[in-house]
């Protein structure tokens, strides 16, 4: 692992060890949020599976419905029948909160509460089939509304989740190895000038030591000659 | 106040007006692609593809994946369900999780 390029000093240390201490922080608490965005979007994923099973499963027999109504009959018919809807639907959207993930919450509200008075066509020009067939909509409307709010949560929840353990991930293999290997780097050189620093004074201290005996020497020896000449 | 919108061929989707959701019938490719960034930037909360259109659109509608708002979900047209829907949960599993561990085991 390349360590960062920075200058041996124990100013750069200190900030280094303080970098180290944020990301194994950070690492942690990404990793926590990770495990958990993961354990409620397989919640969700397997309720959408099953919604959706439903959902296509319904939407089948009011397709066959339709088919039969068309049948029956001419299509302009049932063209100007469908022509002026009678229910209307809004919807409020609200917002969740999973794990700091804006959700939208879907609230539906119809025109008409009425749900037998559904029908924007007269009965006399039309068929029981197309009834049938705008009633088993209307019923399954619900669940339709539902699978949109779940499914677009775990689209959501999904690509949060990649983001996160991208992060977590650079964190752990590259981010906190590369400080490690920095700070050991830095440490290492730190200890080497040391070092450098006591063999440089131990020599000077033998020179000077060195020195004064020498000195010493002289001054003795001078003293004797002075002696015997004396 | 936000609305429902639903893009497919005609005969898919024109009961849906019954029920109070905006039709917007399409045929081609490029014609529902445009339709559909239209009413991405107005008021659509929920958008309803039909498979066959979804599939051929794919692109246009992912970039949306990642956006709060509109939903745009799959649903089976009249010639049945071609398993979009459920590759689209599996993606998103795959996404999340590295592998697919929800469907490999039935």
């Amino acid at each position: 692992m390349a360590r960062l390029n920075v200058n041996p000093t124990r100013m750069v240390l200190t900030s280094l060890k303080n970098r180290l201490r944020v990301a194994v922080k950070g690492h942690k608490m990404l990793k926590d949020k990770r495990d958990e965005l993961m354990k409620r979007f397989l919640e969700l994923a397997r309720e959408n599976k099953a919604l959706r099973e439903q959902v296509e499963a319904h939407i089948g027999d009011v397709y066959s419905n339709f088919v039969i109504a068309s049948a029956v009959m001419s299509s302009e018919v049932l063209e100007e029948a469908l022509m002026y809807p009678k229910q209307g639907v809004t919807i409020e959207v609200g917002r969740k909160n999973v794990m700091s993930v804006d959700v939208p919450v879907f609230d539906f509200k119809t025109t008409t509460d009425d749900t037998a008075n559904i029908y924007p066509y007269g009965f006399a020009n039309t068929s029981a089939e197309l009834d049938n067939a705008i009633e088993n909509l209307s019923n399954i409307f619900p669940e339709l509304l539902k699978l949109a709010a779940v499914e677009k949560e775990v689209q959501l929840l999904a690509a949060e989740i990649e983001k996160t353990r991208r992060r977590v991930n650079a964190l752990e293999y590259i981010m906190i190895p590369q400080l490690e290997e920095t700070i050991k780097y830095i440490q290492m050189k730190l200890d080497e000038n040391e070092r450098g620093n006591q063999t440089r004074l131990m020599k000077v201290k033998d020179m000077m030591v060195q020195e004064a005996i020498e000195e010493k020497q002289q001054f003795t020896k001078e003293a004797i000659n002075e002696y015997v000449n004396k | 106040m936000y609305k429902i919108g639903i893009i497919g061929d005609k005969q898919s989707v024109q009961g849906f007006k019954a029920v109070g959701l905006d039709v917007f019938d399409c045929n081609k490719a490029d014609e529902a692609k445009r339709t559909l960034h239209n009413i991405a930037d107005d008021n659509y909360a929920i958008i309803y593809v039909t498979e066959s259109l979804y599939d051929q659109i794919k692109e246009s509608i992912y970039e949306y994946n990642e956006e709060r708002l509109p939903a745009i979900i799959p649903i089976p047209g009249m010639q049945g369900s071609l398993g979009l829907g459920l590759r689209n949960i599996k993606m998103a599993v795959e996404k999340a999780v590295g592998a697919d561990i929800l469907f490999s085991n039935d």
